[in-house]
């Protein structure tokens, strides 16, 4: 049997290794491979190569299919010293990794000759036992959750759609929740609005909401905005910095607003309605799938289109597609998956039964066509109750 | 026959029902023939001879309008969804 130090000689010349000089080269090309930090968590926290990825050599085998799902994809493995990068090369040539290289001499090698590092942003002691579920998902990992934690939803309406997406927005640690509401806590709302208390009847929602978001999670900051979104104040507000919008409005105007504010900021929107047993989710991606004008170019009439008011909703309802817009608002702020952009998914509580529509851009749209009519604010209250006359 | 789903918000005018079956060879023949049954509907549904523009009809989870309107045609036994805006999220 061999030794450590006969093995490690036996693996060397089985891999193939490259010095500091060539993987400086390597790193510059266009063809750059995938850089992937085999060392420790204390080792990768105190400095790392620019644009590596950290996979500790303990999960490599099962870690990397995420990282690099083609098996041609080159990779750049490295660690202090070349030894365990090597190892690590042998275990992914026996994946069937056709291309993985091992850098001699490690990171201590690159420091010393002056090569360029950086030391990432890391999470604090608290914040990684806070976010630990998510830390252990390899879609989210530490990475992702600094991206939340940078990231910034805008929400319009703290009430149904609203609470249960911000309630899970602010646990999962998205930086910056603005919530958009012009409306105050009332007795009918308690039944499904569960941002809000009895005790706070009679507040404005979005200081409700700041309060419960701020108390369940203080990496949070809510900025209320108590104010109807309208084509007057819709600027002011986006010129906050929005990564998502997620759409829980109650009333065709600020639908339509909201929409056409995001194709013309390339905001990604994610849109959900309710109505007694029955609800609705989509993302609409400018760029990337319809907008709610593809979808609906007009609205009904009125008298075809009764609100929850009027017609009921299940308290329970709007915690399902709010917490569906939580999901896909994630996902945006994550980059991973795929969302919801070109599906409209129905969703019936009675039925218990998800289903799915096809929904396509329309190259006509007279907002994200391709010529499109519409470019500037309208007045949406009256785009919305006045109906074109039919002969 | 074809089996039609009926938005919560027009089930007033079909009694109630979720689905509500239909015969026809197109979406044409289908919406006529529930209109005919349920005339409550066609306000609801049809404007100028034509699909209302604020509700969409799906066969099989595609958009008519993408496919031939009124005159897409639908096989027997399929699922044709009527889908009005909703607005409602408080």
């Amino acid at each position: 049997m061999p030794n450590y130090r006969e093995l490690l000689q036996q693996i060397k010349s089985e891999i193939d290794e490259v010095d500091v000089t060539r993987a400086r080269e390597l790193l510059a090309a266009d063809d750059r491979p995938l850089v992937v930090d085999v060392r420790e968590l204390d080792e990768w926290t105190e400095g790392r190569i620019p644009g590596a990825i950290h996979i500790p050599r303990g999960n490599l085998e099962s870690r990397i299919e995420q990282a690099a799902p083609d098996r041609a994809q080159p990779i750049f493995l490295y660690c202090a010293a070349g030894n365990r990068s090597a190892f690590a090369a042998k275990s992914l040539e026996e994946l069937g990794y056709e291309n993985v290289v091992s850098l001699a001499g490690g990171y201590t090698d690159w420091k010393r000759s002056g090569l360029p590092t950086e030391v990432p942003r890391t999470l604090d002691g608290a914040k990684r036992q806070r976010y630990s579920r998510h830390v252990l998902i390899p879609e989210v990992g530490e990475e992702g959750q600094l991206k939340l934690l940078d990231s910034r939803v805008l929400l319009l309406g703290a009430g149904g759609l609203g609470s249960p997406s911000a309630l899970y927005l602010a646990a999962a640690g998205v930086g910056r929740l603005g919530i958009v509401d012009d409306d105050r806590v009332d007795a009918s709302n308690l039944q499904r609005q569960v941002l809000h208390s009895t005790a706070r009847l009679g507040e404005w929602k979005a200081e409700s909401a700041k309060r419960t978001l701020e108390e369940l999670n203080p990496d949070v900051e809510v900025v209320p905005y108590i104010e109807r979104l309208t084509s007057e104040n819709v600027e002011r507000i986006l010129a906050d910095g929005w990564d998502v919008i997620v759409d829980g409005a109650d009333n065709f105007p600020t639908r339509y607003l909201i929409n056409d504010a995001a194709v013309w900021h390339d905001i990604p929107l994610v849109h959900g309605s309710i109505y007694r047993f029955e609800g609705q989710a989509t993302v609409f991606k400018p760029g990337d799938g319809p907008c709610y004008r593809c979808l609906f170019p007009q609205p009904p009439p009125p008298e075809l289109a009764p609100s929850c008011a009027e017609g009921g909703v299940l308290g329970v309802l709007p915690g399902i597609v709010g917490s569906l817009q939580a999901s896909e608002a994630l996902k945006l702020c994550l980059g991973v998956g795929e969302p919801l952009v070109g599906r409209l998914l129905l969703f019936d509580a009675l039925a218990t039964e998800f289903s799915e529509v096809n929904l396509r851009r329309d190259p006509n749209c007279p907002v994200c066509g391709d010529s499109p009519s519409i470019t500037e604010y309208v007045d949406y209250v009256e785009f919305c109750s006045g109906r074109p006359t039919h002969a | 026959m074809s089996r039609i789903r009926i938005p919560p918000m027009l089930r007033g005018e079909v009694g109630g029902a979720r689905e509500v079956p239909a015969e026809g060879g197109t979406v044409r023949e289908l919406l006529f023939d529930l209109m005919a049954r349920f005339p409550g509907l066609r306000p609801q549904l049809v404007e100028d001879g034509e699909i209302a523009s604020y509700v969409n009809v799906y066969v099989e989870g595609e958009d008519v309008r993408t496919l031939d309107g009124l005159d897409t045609s639908v096989d027997h036994g399929s699922t044709v969804i009527l889908l009005p805006a909703m607005a409602g999220g408080l």
